[in-house]
């Protein structure tokens, strides 16, 4: 007979107790290590130890100390400092030590920190700190147990390093992009302005300005986020360059509702958009293209659409591109749409309609406000 | 009473079709590229702040305070005092921090703030609840007006304006957009600047007759009663200057600033158009002592600016003020009635409803309005609404003067403490957010339900601002100082962003 609330054997009580107390310290853990992310960790850690004192500690200092006798935590710095020296960041030995009463000399008679454990954290195949638990006595259990323990760290510390290198990969995508915008547009925007050196000089120079200011804030290094606003001018920026080569070929239409215009967006959202409608609505076609650009006010959101009238596209490929298949060629749309969802939520990604021959339509919303994202 | 409604039936129709058009092609009309500075030029502080004045001026500014006035006389001048000097309580302390926060809503700034899910549970519903007791006077303002122009019984009023709202606020017809409600300020202004105006002529050309039974109370600034009139004075500017930085939807404004600067300027010029606009409801007061005794004695003060120039002026000129002056009421309870469910609605959505239904509308259609919006201004309205069918009426001023309570109680003390003091946990902000809520708010309903004390007692239910608003600031400090641990990490780095003035622009 099995009642509702009977949580099984004692033995099956600790199991879930400690897999809780693990539970709650990855999370900290899973930022890295960190002075912080080892104070908030290090409580879970020494309940599913169970020992007096424990430590925390990068290969030089320690992180965070929990437990009784305080006054050792500038010690257990030092250990790992001694220990790792001689063994370098070779992790294949093996590695865990104990501390000896006489390497932890103490005054206060009643202390328990006498003996200890060390055992290392190896992320990516480098020790990168150790965790050191203390007791009065050492025994083979607390050895094995925090052998477990540290390794158990090292996972939840190999988990914050990828979450680290996606980041950095998004980062580097974006940097991707800006450069990405150059090659053709350069050679295409230098050939229009120069054809209109002799007959429009006034023009020519105007068009200059204008491709400066737009690739100063392309190639503009600091800063994940924009507003609107700033996004929107190097837009019209894009447009006008793009205007003196295909003249009355592009016919572009603006409707933005003032309000929206200080919203903060990622850097780069909208315009990889914007040149993707000008390139597959207009390039491939001869005739006029209609290009409109519309933002409206949506209460707690703003939504900016972009369509084209051009050839479209077909619906599985865009599905692809969004996915992230490199191999197409709208590597913009894939980008865009991984930063929205990263900054804003998997609700916020993009919404593309289109179809073979029926032009393209692609909606972007974003929040007035999220937590953690702002122009400066 | 059918010859009666027919310029009041005109001059609603005519607000109506007029705010409908300003929305759906005023700013609506395409652009071409060469026109594009204009385009993604943001909303200016002059345009924005008669926007923010438009959705601010509510029934209890166009009708109650001249109803105030003319029955209480100087000391209810307090009123369009505070509801002005509130905005220079926001400009110093407030306006340029929480537009740099870059939050949107109240519940935002507690989340940016606090880092915190339950503050920010609190607050939404806190947003609520002083919308709804915001929402409460204009639909009883609304029975009032339709009263007085049309002669429908007092109940038709809440429900018809309530569906109105609600259909607007639906269909998105009447959304905040920045153009209509600045048409709105400048409607309600001539609405009560020309005549006015007129009648002052009329009265010079009466030859200045001087009202019946102005005693000496009548131009006394302070209540009556000794100590309590004192106190309820005091308390009710408290509630004013403190709560207008509380109000949800004059805070959702400020976002359509740039920057910070942008919003000072903004509250600058708010200031001189609410100064602008509260010379004139006194004009009419001082005019009802002389021509409209009759309002007094029957109780019925509250229309006061609707029945003055029919009084006063005989004929086709009497009935066409009439029609501006209706048009000005109607206008002011629709477009605050509107702000004000949009917030609420707004927040709901976020908070409430999207949990049931789906956030999104059918798939392809992410421009439409979704169902769980639609869901939460029915609430939003209905629940006021049903109210003001069956609750008493407090008066329409003073109703909107305990939403300034509960909202100088709560969010008052959120924000200040928020913007100026590091030390703010969000352990302190819920439990300020509670003493401030349950105290302010607590009174609020008892005034709504018809308890009424007598003496001190009923002094501090009818005005708890002088005693709800220091005890939330102490809670806030003292459970701040007592969990002093959980201070966000965050804090010292979102106050310097809060207090940094944007740089020179540099480099683009």
């Amino acid at each position: 007979m099995r009642r509702r609330g009977h949580l099984g054997s004692e033995a099956d009580r600790a199991t879930f107790r400690a897999l809780h107390q693990a539970s709650l310290a990855s999370p900290a853990l899973r930022e890295g290590l960190t002075a912080d992310s080892a104070d908030r960790a290090i409580k879970h850690l020494r309940a599913l130890l169970g020992t007096p004192a424990l430590a925390l500690t990068d290969t030089a200092t320690t992180l965070a100390w929990d437990g009784t006798g305080s006054h050792h935590r500038a010690q257990a710095g030092a250990l790992a400092a001694m220990l790792v020296a001689p063994v370098g960041s070779d992790p294949t030995r093996d590695w865990t030590r104990t501390v000896e009463p006489t390497q932890l000399p103490c005054s206060t008679a009643s202390c328990p920190v006498r003996t200890g454990v060390i055992s290392p954290l190896v992320v990516d195949g480098r020790v990168i700190g150790t965790v050191q638990a203390f007791a009065p006595t050492t025994t083979a259990g607390l050895i094995r147990a925090t052998e477990e323990v540290a390794q158990w760290v090292s996972g939840q510390l190999d988990l914050a390093e990828l979450d680290a290198s996606r980041n950095r990969a998004m980062e580097a995508e974006v940097q991707a992009l800006r450069a990405q915008i150059s090659p053709h547009f350069i050679y295409n925007s230098l050939g229009a302005i120069a054809s209109f050196v002799r007959t429009d000089p006034d023009r020519a120079r105007e068009l200059l300005l204008e491709f400066a200011d737009f690739t100063r804030y392309s190639f503009r290094r600091h800063g994940e986020f924009t507003t609107l606003a700033d996004e929107l001018r190097s837009i019209e920026r894009y447009l006008l360059l793009e205007q003196a080569r295909f003249g009355d070929r592009l016919q572009v239409t603006l409707n933005i509702a003032p309000e929206v215009l200080p919203v903060v967006v990622p850097f780069l959202c909208i315009q990889p958009l914007v040149e993707n409608a000008v390139r597959h609505g207009l390039e491939s076609s001869a005739t006029v293209g209609h290009l409109r650009i519309v933002a409206h006010d949506r209460g707690h959101e703003c939504v900016v659409e972009v369509e084209d009238d051009g050839v479209g596209e077909d619906p599985d490929k865009v599905r692809r591109a969004l996915a992230g298949d490199a191999s197409l060629d709208s590597v913009g749309l894939g980008n865009v749409d991984a930063r929205l969802r990263a900054t804003f939520g998997d609700d916020y990604g993009l919404v593309v309609e289109t179809a073979p021959g029926a032009g393209t339509k692609v909606i972007v919303r974003v929040p007035k406000f999220a937590p953690g994202v702002s122009a400066q | 009473m059918s010859g009666d409604a027919v310029p009041g039936l005109i001059a609603v129709l005519a607000v109506t079709v007029a705010t409908l058009a300003i929305g759906t092609w005023g700013l609506r009309f395409s652009r071409t590229t060469s026109d594009f500075f204009v385009a993604s030029r943001s909303v200016n502080p002059r345009l924005n702040a008669s926007a923010i004045c438009g959705e601010y001026l509510s029934a209890a500014s166009f009708l109650g305070v001249a109803g105030l006035l003319l029955v209480g006389g100087a000391q209810m001048l307090w009123y369009p005092v505070g509801w002005t000097a509130g905005y220079l309580v926001l400009l110093v302390l407030v306006a340029a921090p929480l537009r740099r926060s870059g939050a949107y809503t109240l519940p935002d700034f507690a989340e940016a703030r606090l880092g915190s899910r339950v503050v920010r549970s609190a607050c939404s519903l806190l947003v609520v609840g002083v919308g709804w007791l915001y929402l409460l006077p204009q639909f009883q303002g609304a029975g009032l007006t339709l009263e007085s122009a049309i002669g429908a019984p007092r109940w038709v009023g809440p429900l018809i304006v309530g569906s109105v709202v609600l259909v607007n606020v639906m269909s998105g017809g009447m959304r905040s957009i920045t153009f209509v409600q600045a048409f709105q300020y400048w409607l309600k202004l001539t609405a009560l600047l020309v005549p006015a105006m007129v009648l002052l002529v009329v009265w010079v050309g009466d030859g200045r007759p001087a009202g019946s039974g102005a005693g000496d109370s009548w131009s006394v600034p302070v209540a009556g009663g000794g100590a309590i009139g004192l106190y309820g004075t005091y308390s009710l500017m408290i509630a004013l200057f403190l709560g207008t930085m509380g109000l949800p939807h004059v805070v959702v404004r400020f976002y359509t600033n740039p920057d910070g600067r942008a919003a000072r300027r903004t509250t600058l010029v708010v200031l001189a158009l609410l100064g602008l606009f509260y010379l004139w409801p006194p004009v009419f007061a001082a005019l009802g002592r002389v021509y409209g005794g009759d309002l007094v004695a029957k109780g019925n003060a509250d229309v006061l600016v609707l029945e003055l120039p029919r009084l006063m002026v005989d004929g086709v000129g009497g009935e066409l003020l009439t029609g501006l002056v209706t048009a000005g009421a109607f206008a002011a309870f629709l477009s605050t009635a509107s702000g004000l469910a949009i917030a609420v609605s707004g927040v709901l959505t976020q908070d409430v409803t999207s949990r049931f239904v789906g956030e999104r509308g059918p798939a392809g259609t992410p421009g439409s309005i979704a169902p769980a919006f639609r869901l939460a201004a029915v609430l939003a309205v209905s629940v006021p609404v049903l109210v003001a069918l069956f609750a008493t009426n407090v008066g329409v001023a003073q109703s909107v003067g305990l939403a300034f309570a509960v909202a100088a109680s709560t969010f008052c003390p959120l924000l200040m403490l928020g913007i100026w003091w590091r030390g703010l946990t969000d352990a302190g902000a819920l439990a300020g957010l509670a003493a401030g809520g349950i105290g302010a708010g607590g009174a609020a309903v008892l005034n709504v339900v018809g308890v009424q004390g007598s003496g001190w007692v009923g002094a501090l239910i009818l005005q708890p601002a002088a005693w709800s608003v220091p005890v939330a600031f102490a809670t806030m400090v003292l459970v701040s100082l007592a969990t002093a641990s959980r201070a966000p990490l965050h804090a010292r780095r979102f106050l310097v962003r809060l207090h940094t003035p944007e740089v020179l622009e540099v480099g683009g």
